[in-house]
């Protein structure tokens, strides 16, 4: 469904993403886990248009989108959930929902951008209660909820999920790969889950790779991966004969 | 048609390219950090991993030869650290140096992947019987076959080679299905069967999986009429797993080479040019899902063409032809590399400096014979009959235990051989 190949990508002069070339298949959750600043952000924000990419290529359903814009990109079917819960706080819940769904209201009316709304607060039922409350006045779980939900207003096929679990306490984070796992499993929404996690983000997804320094250089099953002592070490926190050695 | 892992094995070619293309990468990246004959020849070639940016850049990379490997003994060529590794293997122990192979522990999870697909692709489950009779040691081949075997669910009799008589007596009252062997060792199944005057009927075979040498059409042909089973070839490579690197299915039409883990290539030994697709050569492998010990074009020595059009069975991955020469100065015998440094080493020590020599493999029954012609000289003649054939007899000694069998000697007048050809195979396979 989504291939990179090759792909080059930086800020200015300093390059940070290094012949990176990644896939993900129809149905599967895929996730790319590494150490800060190692590029998984900008892996993301090179599929989904909102970095320019220097040198390779990105296709979507085997047409070329590399450097197309992100607007088009969202038309096509992709959707990204930004790093550190990019919602109005000063609106409410319901407005927020409604302004994911833009697109929906443009290309087939409101009377489907309510049912998309309804749809939402089924998968969240959190979100019905909290409907005309302010966004800035959930708590951290139920905001990136509300970020979930307004990406997938839009029916994307391929959700590109930057750190959800990000600031939030351990039962939340639970609930939220909950909730992804869920997704693919019922809607069978595909996703390409960038996570510091790796465990958790491990466990839900079938695929994973592991990033360095803008390189790839692990790719595996997600089972192995949990399994390969350099990731556990590196990424899933030291073993125990490590710390009483 | 049964399939171990049909989404792998029957994978789209665009698929294929494209997970061998990010495999390669990330194992470039990984050799290109942490190990430094790698990090060396690369960037004598001012390549940096990053600029490699299609499957045929591959190309412009250099070669790894078992000389390589043995230079690089023991860790030289590990690209984990040492903690890691949970398994090693010394295929090659009988040269100057041995070569060492590591294996962390999703190697050989891996492994048993792919021997599960071998086996299940030859026609085996989990209701079938496994003799496994490769001598565990410098022939790896048993290890992988027990890791598959078991993978899939069958049962495993590890019987390393040796007391045929007693092997077939097991091989009837546990009723085995599947024999794993070397063909010569599948031939002395079939000799000790009529000296105990049993018939394939009081036996269960059904699949023979031979491999570790090479083997005639004619062998198949006889060995699947007298023992009554279906007989496939199996390719071994010591240096990357041992079996499991390329199999027969029941098309008997080439070996799949499992294209998700490993990239052949086929080269011309000459001018090691990369040859086109479907033109015969020497075979080159890369590995790209190996943690331990992974190897960038390594040189196996062995001449075959890449077969890519599809095969009946279903499977997508090339295939390649049976293999049957080498294009370097070894042959294989009895499962195991032989070079001509190995008897010149020998009579270097006994005799002071090398004399001409010559290796002649023959196979005048169903059994390999190795005869070493050595041209006399000055040094090899003793006015006394005694020591003469006492002198025969210590070079034959000397030679059959760094080999590991008996092979004849022979003291030759000069001009007798060419003296430029060290081996002469005079075995029929094709």
């Amino acid at each position: 469904m989504l291939r990179l190949v090759n792909v080059h990508s930086g800020y200015g002069l300093v390059r940070v993403l290094r012949n990176v070339s990644i896939h993900v298949d129809k149905g599967e959750v895929v996730t790319l886990i590494g150490a800060n600043g190692a590029g998984k952000t900008t892996t993301l924000r090179a599929i989904s248009g909102l970095q320019p990419v220097q040198d390779g290529q990105i296709f979507f359903n085997g047409r070329d989108i590399t450097n197309l814009s992100a607007e088009k990109l969202v038309r096509y079917g992709i959707a990204q959930v930004p790093e550190g819960r990019q919602i109005f706080r000063p609106m409410t819940v319901a407005e927020n929902l409604e302004l994911g769904g833009y697109l929906v209201y443009k290309l087939h009316g409101k009377r489907q951008l309510r049912a998309s709304i309804d749809e939402m607060f089924e998968l969240f039922p959190i979100l019905r209660e909290r409907k005309s409350q302010f966004a800035g006045t959930l708590s951290g779980g139920e905001q990136q909820m509300l970020a979930i939900a307004m990406s997938l207003m839009g029916r994307p096929q391929l959700l590109l999920l930057d750190e959800p679990s990000m600031g939030l306490a351990p039962l939340i984070v639970r609930d939220i790969f909950k909730t992804i796992a869920h997704l693919n499993e019922t809607e069978g929404l595909t996703v390409l889950l960038v996570e510091q996690n790796a465990n958790a983000a491990l466990k839900v997804a079938v695929r994973g790779y592991v990033m360095e320094t803008g390189r790839i250089i692990y790719q595996e099953r997600a089972d192995a991966l949990l399994e390969n002592p350099e990731v556990r070490r590196a990424y899933l926190g030291r073993d125990k004969g490590d710390i009483w050695a | 048609m049964e399939y171990w892992d049909q989404d792998r094995e029957c994978m789209d070619r665009e698929g294929i390219a494209q997970l061998q293309l990010e495999r390669l990468q990330s194992t470039l990246n990984r050799v290109y950090k942490n190990v430094q004959h790698y990090r060396k020849t690369f960037l004598d070639i001012d390549f940096m991993p990053e600029d490699f940016r299609s499957l045929e850049d591959l190309k412009a990379l250099p070669f790894i030869t078992r000389r390589n490997l043995m230079e690089n003994y023991p860790y030289g060529m590990f690209a984990v650290p040492l903690r890691e590794v949970v398994r090693l293997h010394a295929p090659v122990l009988n040269q100057d140096d041995p070569v060492v192979v590591g294996f962390t522990r999703h190697d050989l999870k891996n492994w048993a992947e792919l021997m599960a697909r071998c086996l299940t692709a030859v026609g085996l489950d989990k209701d079938d019987v496994v003799q496994v009779s490769p001598t565990v040691g410098v022939m790896t081949g048993a290890f992988g076959v027990q890791l598959g075997a078991e993978r899939i669910g069958a049962s495993v009799i590890p019987l390393p080679g040796g007391n045929t008589p007693a092997q077939v007596k097991i091989m009837r009252d546990f009723r085995t299905t599947a024999l794993i062997a070397t063909p010569t060792f599948a031939l002395g199944i079939l000799r000790s069967m009529s000296d105990l005057e049993m018939s394939c009927n009081m036996l269960s075979l059904r699949y023979a999986i031979l491999g570790a040498e090479p083997w005639a059409e004619a062998t198949r042909t006889e060995l699947e009429n007298r023992l009554c089973l279906t007989a496939t070839d199996i390719y071994s490579l010591a240096e990357i797993f041992g079996p499991g690197v390329a199999w027969e299915c029941p098309q008997k039409q080439g070996l799949h080479i499992a294209e998700d883990h490993f990239i052949p290539e086929i080269i011309d030994p000459e001018t090691l040019e990369t040859l086109p697709a479907g033109e015969e050569g020497e075979l080159v492998i890369t590995t790209i899902s190996k943690q331990a010990f992974p190897l960038i074009r390594f040189r196996t020595g062995e001449i075959t063409r890449i077969i890519s059009e599809s095969c009946a069975c279903g499977r997508t991955h090339c295939r390649i032809a049976r293999l049957y020469r080498r294009c370097d100065e070894a042959f294989v015998m009895q499962g195991d590399r032989i070079i001509p440094e190995q008897v010149s080493r020998v009579l270097s020590r006994l005799v002071g400096d090398v004399p001409n020599f010559q290796m002649v493999v023959e196979r005048p029954g169903d059994q390999d014979q190795l005869t070493v012609l050595i041209e006399i000289s000055e040094g090899m003649f003793f006015d006394e009959m005694r020591k003469q054939r006492r002198f025969v007899e210590e070079l034959h000694r000397e030679i059959s235990m760094s080999l590991g069998w008996e092979a004849s000697v022979r003291l030759v007048e000069p001009g007798t051989f060419d003296v430029k050809q060290k081996i002469v195979d005079r075995r029929e396979f094709e």
